[in-house]
């Protein structure tokens, strides 16, 4: 296990050079230069202006050697300074890291548990009232589009009985830890319940397939209770494809929700890769959109180490 | 009698979904009859749609900068809700008559200006530090660096140096004498006492500025009120000034939310997160009518027509376009009173020419276009272009009449006018292909390296302002002046060139005005680009909210903060 560890953490290393390289790459082939559009706006710039601006935000290097500048510096530590928000990038990216990992955090742990409970009740009793019901909840979930649901949910809980506010993360001249948690009832409702639908559909398809097992009915001959053959025998075998979906989902985390912060005004990851890559401001971008991918591979990692811990019959190689 | 069911099984400690549902009904019918929570009105809450990501007033102008500073921040000079230019934070505006404006030979033999200013006696930073001429010399030391990343260099280009009488007197030397000469509005001042120690290195200086290190540095803004609290992509909160000698400020607290979806937007006011959005800054036209419709009895909604000028251009590099029968038939088949009163509600005038009917230098006496599809009809005829029996038109030579239309995806206002364009002119034989692109590609690519032949778009300008930067010829954006310049149609009439350079040192009040009629003439008739409407800003405020004036022209609102008051 140590070997293949080690093997796949090298394997993500150069990933993420090579993504690095892609990433760059892409958002430099983008139409639009920054500058440009400073020129758009401002008829008082002249071209004198825009080669001394070109120069000082350092896009007038073609792009190999922008970066290979940024690739030698952040093997150092530094990530580069923020040009649309004028700012270190890790001062930058800090605070709306920490902001989407507590909203896509909260909603994710909420999905999970519920859909966990839903799927395996729906698992037991198949082709049941509940289950039909649970099945019905989770493809209206997944359908759902999300800004609409989040209309919704403000209409209903901040417009109409002034539960929730609206939007925002904290009130203003406030931010007590009450003040922040009602501020992220409706984002963590919107997404939890976006995200539902999905993981209960794998939970209950995996469970009805672990419960199909010839373990689980030798489990129940030999007198094991009902509960000891769901949360320990059925369960950890089902375990392993929505550990999968799991680990794909962890990159989530970090990349955020942009159509949800942007309906809750909620400064998190999503707006600010969005305002990043639009922005050409490619230190930010390359940063938040790495992290990303660092994340998801460092889960995708954990799955497959996850997999021998749930399934002994999986060797790792 | 099924609810008295429902109600008597809930009672009996009936559990299941049918109580539940029935208690919720009940609670949302309750809820939505309650009375609104009474409110003092100390605080105001205020949504747009952008957040502005730095306050550094020298550095990137952005509209939701500009308006936020409205608050905070005093310039010497701005066009007031009349479009008169007055002094802010200045005693008395320059002028040959009081003295304080001189004309001054260069020695290159051009006219300049010298021009004295005087900071308000009262005028102060608010950390207390008397705002003086050190702020002016300091401003324009990093005004004149090329390394401080300012984006109206060209301002600082034109003030040759600084003379400082006193601490608060000063003289400001022109390279040139404009008709508006004593506007100074984008020398706005910088507090050297806090912004001298980040400008030690002017290369890092935009990185440095305590506009974006330490925004709520009290000592960063000589207004009525101040930032106190700023959550990057998500609010601003503003208190007033301890130090601001004006007019009391009307809020204990202004919060300003920024909210990009308009949908959202919508929602957040309906739910009193909000009271109120800013024109400037808040919903499109289509989408505050549509509010208005819904729910305009419990706001007040303010139409105001302004500066911006949406048109079709024209590229001239085109040769189908670059025939001018082309471009009248284009205009004439186009019923654009018909788009403003439909889409619009004929909330926005249909524009003639460039210049907004507010304006100074306005005139209608020009060519109108009226809808005339028989006669756009009759203009493509005559310029080879023949109907097919399939609705087309062809040249001899076998080439359909047919361009590509660009303009903002995802501007839903332009989208549908896009498509009504599309609809009238292929009803005169002309063939329209939507190409439709993010803003930064149009407005950074496609229309200043001029990939277009049709683009939608707007200008926003400021009063009287010369058409230079759009219709001079030495404005056309090409790769050997690093594409600067708006002309992007490639406008090249030398009338047109003799009248703007005429119009920026004319001084003359009526000689001006026939300038700008002469200007107005010559582009209706060669219509370089398709005027279609000027837009109107959409300003939904509180019932209790009384003097916010919206002012039409690029200068907000929140400028005039202390005229803002609760109604009794």
């Amino acid at each position: 296990m140590i070997r293949f560890t080690a093997i796949r953490l090298i394997e993500i290393a150069a990933m993420l050079v090579l993504m690095s390289f892609v990433i760059y790459g892409l958002i430099g082939l983008m139409p639009g230069d920054p500058i440009d559009l400073m020129m758009a706006a401002d008829p008082h710039l002249t071209s004198a202006d825009l080669a001394r601006l070109k120069a000082l935000y350092g896009v007038d290097q073609p792009l190999l050697t922008r970066y290979w500048a940024w690739a030698t510096a952040a093997l150092h530590g530094n990530l580069g300074y923020s040009r649309l928000f004028a700012a270190p990038v890790t001062a930058t990216l800090l605070p709306r890291l920490a902001n989407s990992l507590v909203l896509m955090g909260s909603s994710f742990v909420l999905a999970f548990v519920l859909s966990l409970g839903l799927g395996i009740a729906a698992a037991r009793r198949p082709r049941s009232r509940f289950d039909a019901a649970v099945n019905f909840g989770a493809f209206a979930g997944v359908s759902l589009p999300t800004f609409w649901l989040a209309l919704i949910l403000i209409l209903v809980f901040a417009q109409v009985l002034h539960w929730f506010p609206a939007s925002g993360m904290t009130g203003a001249g406030s931010g007590d830890l009450a003040d922040r948690l009602r501020h992220l009832v409706l984002p963590v409702a919107t997404l939890t319940i976006a995200s539902i639908g999905g993981y209960t559909r794998y939970v209950r398809a995996a469970m009805r397939d672990a419960l199909g097992q010839d373990h689980i009915r030798t489990a129940r001959a030999k007198g094991a209770s009902e509960t000891r053959v769901i949360w320990h025998h059925a369960l950890r075998g089902a375990m392993v494809p929505i550990a999968t979906i799991l680990a794909l989902s962890f990159g989530t985390l970090v990349s955020g929700a942009l159509v949800t912060e942007e309906m809750f005004a909620y400064p998190g990851m999503g707006k600010l890769i969005f305002d990043a890559v639009m922005g050409n401001d490619y230190n930010l971008a390359l940063a938040a959109l790495l992290l990303a991918t660092a994340v998801t591979l460092a889960a995708n990692l954990a799955a497959d180490l996850a997999y021998a811990w749930l399934d002994p019959r999986v060797t790792l190689r | 009698m099924q609810l008295t069911r429902v109600l008597r099984e809930c009672r009996r400690g009936a559990s299941g979904l049918r109580c539940v549902a029935f208690l919720l009904v009940i609670l949302l019918f309750v809820a939505g009859f309650l009375p609104a929570e009474a409110a003092d009105h100390d605080e105001l809450s205020i949504g747009i749609v952008q957040f502005p990501v730095m306050l550094n007033p020298d550095i990137e102008a952005v509209a939701a900068k500009s308006y936020v500073l409205g608050f905070t921040t005093r310039p010497f000079t701005v066009f007031d809700v009349d479009w008169k230019l007055v002094c802010l934070l200045c005693t008395e505006l320059p002028s040959f008559e009081n003295g304080r404006a001189v004309k001054t030979q260069l020695p290159n033999g051009k006219t300049g200006v010298d021009l004295t200013y005087t900071i308000r006696a009262d005028a102060t930073w608010g950390d207390g530090v008397p705002v003086t001429t050190d702020d002016v010399k300091f401003t324009y030391e990093v005004g004149r660096n090329k390394d401080s990343a300012i984006s109206n260099a060209e301002l600082y280009r034109r003030i040759l140096s600084v003379d400082v009488e006193n601490d608060k007197t000063f003289t400001l030397h022109f390279d040139r004498l404009t008709h508006e000469y004593a506007a100074i509005d984008d020398f706005v001042l910088l507090p050297a006492h806090l912004e001298r120690p980040a400008f030690a290195d002017p290369a890092q200086y935009r990185l440095r500025t305590l506009y974006g290190t330490d925004p709520t540095n009290p000592g960063l803004y000589n207004g009525p009120y101040r930032v106190s609290e700023l959550a990057q992509g998500s609010h601003i909160v503003l208190e007033p000034n301890p130090h601001w000698a004006g007019p009391k400020p009307p809020f204990r607290r202004i919060t300003i939310h920024a909210i990009e979806n308009s949908a959202a937007l919508e929602a957040n006011l309906l739910s009193g997160t909000i009271d109120m959005v800013a024109g400037e800054m808040g919903l499109p036209l289509d989408e505050a009518l549509a509010f208005d419709k819904r729910h305009g009895g419990d706001f007040t909604i303010i139409y105001k027509p302004g500066l911006t000028f949406e048109h079709v251009d024209c590229n001239l590099a085109v040769p189908a376009l670059a025939d001018r029968r082309v471009r009248e038939a284009l205009l004439l088949g186009l019923d654009r009173a018909a788009i403003v009163k439909s889409l619009f509600a004929d909330r926005q005038a249909v524009a003639n020419s460039f210049v907004e009917p507010l304006d100074k230098g306005f005139t209608d006496d020009v060519p109108h276009y009226a809808f005339d599809p028989a006669k756009a009809q009759q203009l493509l005829d005559q310029a080879g272009w023949h109907a097919q029996p399939d609705g087309t038109r062809k040249s001899d030579d076998g080439k359909t009449l047919s361009f590509e239309l660009t303009t903002t995806a995802g501007n839903h206002s332009r989208e549908l006018v896009e498509q009504v364009l599309q609809s009238q002119w292929t009803k005169i034989g002309v063939s329209i292909r939507i190409h439709n692109e993010p803003a930064r590609v149009l407005f950074g690519e496609t229309v200043p390296h001029r990939k277009f032949e049709l683009a939608m778009y707007a200008w926003s300008s400021a009063p009287e302002n010369e058409p230079r930067s759009i219709f001079h010829s030495k404005e056309i954006p090409a790769a050997d002046n690093g594409y600067a310049g708006q002309n992007a149609v490639g406008y090249d009439n030398p009338e047109m060139d003799r009248i703007i350079d005429t119009l920026e040192t004319e001084l003359d009040t009526a000689k001006r005005k026939a300038l700008w009629a002469e200007a107005q003439v010559l582009y209706a008739t060669d219509l370089p680009s398709l005027p279609l409407y000027f837009r109107s800003d959409a300003f939904v405020l509180p019932k209790w909210l009384a003097g916010l004036r919206p002012t039409g022209n690029q200068y907000p609102s929140s400028l005039w903060v202390t005229d803002w008051s609760v109604k009794p």
